[in-house]
């Protein structure tokens, strides 16, 4: 659905799939791999604003807490609900029925300094 | 002073079973292999093994041998050979220094597996009573001699019989001396996740060769995750984190364990009968909630007010998040509560425990 190839990476392993001024954000195939076995999904509020680099959602999995980062600034526009009941999503399809939340990017220009699948697969 | 950082003799063994392996009070003991939930479902409905060498073999030996373990112990242990009991070991002022599973191997010859994180403390404890009280026993800690490897779920003594024909005869929380694999071993029938099962102890050769067995045999190999779970599943302590010398067996809803009657008074007895009297004001109780995974260190409310701690919480595959922690002793059950996570106030209920039960 979000195919890596087509998404911009943080370092912190968020992805961001660009469309327009929304991205959609999730986390890569290798956080999910290193969380593993997710079992519950803390989302954030549709309306809230997130920042760059700052805190937004948290993955539990059955041994602890991941803080995940939004990957870009803006309002959230819409959170995925389906992970309330099935948090395992991100873990069987981290870029297509397992991603998070969808922003209204204010600063389209934090995207453009976002990795390429590329280059942040070259840094695992 | 300095972390010191040890491997077991199964280290190798499970790092090449693809365990992920992290320090555990000092040990290099694996998180999970392929993955916590899968473990934990071997164990419940099949089975698995984990490496549980870091745990501590104390023995007694000596006409006194008994004796001691009877002070030292709040359980009343028989000196028969075979026989084992779980027990708390107190302080003078009744907190728990550690937990125990001991059991007879000769009238005069007692083994004590204790926690590796208090191994030392409890080595001590133990020799300073056996001096102190001029007993004729000597204690010792023979902790490096052992590699143990816990054998645990459903299917666990059905596939042992192939080793071990008659171990099903072995009574629960009995021990016995066994050659297996061309090595000498220690069988007994305890475990740390509330299935059927047992723990063998030996050198580390045929703890190895056991390990290896069992892996080509239907044991599942399983980390630290699963096991935390399986434990507080089925309602038991982890020492350290759940009790420790400021709370004593009554306050850890284990009063159980606690033998007043029994032949020869352990230490820590005259504080608890007083505790006894009084009542207690908090006790270790379990909470179900939903809504996110509360965990050890999280507080707990209830009408706004912080009434309690929590010391465990997991995620159970079967019981989804459960925690527990000190709280006032009168909370009823079925209290809606209130737990901490991240800033954010979670519904909880007290509830029954354990969770799990089939033994």
């Amino acid at each position: 659905m979000y195919n890596q190839e087509n998404c911009k990476f943080a370092k912190t392993h968020e992805w961001a799939f660009i469309e327009g001024d929304t991205a959609v954000v999730g986390i890569s195939d290798h956080a999910q791999h290193e969380i593993s076995d997710i079992v519950f999904v803390e989302l954030p509020k549709t309306g809230a604003k997130v920042e760059a680099g700052k805190r937004a959602a948290v993955i539990e999995s059955v041994k602890s807490a991941s803080d995940i980062y939004a990957p870009v600034s803006g309002e959230v526009i819409a959170v995925n609900d389906a992970l309330t009941g099935d948090p395992a999503l991100v873990n069987k399809a981290p870029h297509g029925e397992g991603w998070i939340f969808k922003v209204k990017m204010s600063n389209p220009a934090e995207a453009e300094a976002l990795a390429s699948y590329a280059d942040y697969k070259a840094t695992l | 002073m300095e972390h010191i950082i040890r491997k077991t003799a199964l280290y190798d063994a499970c790092e090449k079973a693809g365990g992920k392996m992290v320090d555990f009070h000092g040990w290099l003991l694996p998180m999970q292999f392929e993955g916590i939930i899968a473990e934990h479902k071997a164990v419940r409905e099949d089975a698995g093994m984990f490496d549980v060498s870091h745990m501590g073999q104390i023995f007694f030996e000596g006409p006194d041998a008994h004796k001691l373990l009877q002070t030292i112990a709040t359980n009343n242990f028989k000196n028969t050979p075979g026989a084992g009991a779980y027990s708390h070991v107190l302080t003078e002022k009744g907190g728990v220094i550690d937990d125990i599973i001991a059991f007879c191997m000769t009238p005069q010859k007692f083994l004590v597996v204790v926690n590796s994180a208090t191994k030392d403390k409890d080595y001590a404890w133990f020799a300073k009573v056996a001096k102190e009280g001029k007993f004729d026993a000597k204690v010792i800690d023979a902790s490096d001699n052992y590699t143990m490897l816990a054998l645990q779920g459903p299917k666990a003594l059905d596939i042992l019989t192939k080793l071990d024909a008659d171990i099903k005869n072995l009574p629960r929380f009995n021990l016995k001396e066994a050659k297996i694999l061309g090595g000498d071993v220690i069988i007994t029938r305890t475990g740390y996740t509330g299935e059927e099962g047992c723990e063998i102890m030996g050198g580390a050769d045929v703890i190895n060769k056991l390990f290896d067995w069992a892996l080509q045999n239907g044991f599942k190999p399983c980390g630290l995750g699963s096991r935390d779970i399986l434990r507080f599943e089925a309602g038991y302590l982890l020492s350290g984190s759940d009790m420790d010398e400021t709370r004593t067996p009554y306050e850890a809803s284990f009063g159980w364990v606690v033998k007043m009657n029994k032949d020869i008074d352990f230490i820590g007895k005259p504080a608890l009968l007083k505790q006894k009297e009084e009542g207690v004001k908090e006790k270790w109780q379990s909470f179900k909630l939903d809504g996110g995974i509360a965990r050890e260190g999280a507080l707990i409310y209830k009408d706004g007010k912080q009434i309690g701690k929590l010391t465990s919480g997991v995620f159970s595959p079967l019981f989804k998040a459960i925690c527990a922690g000190y709280a006032p002793a009168d909370l009823p059950e079925d209290s809606e509560v209130e737990i901490e996570i991240r800033g954010k106030m979670v519904p909880a209920k007290s509830v029954k425990t354990p969770f799990y039960k089939i033994l």
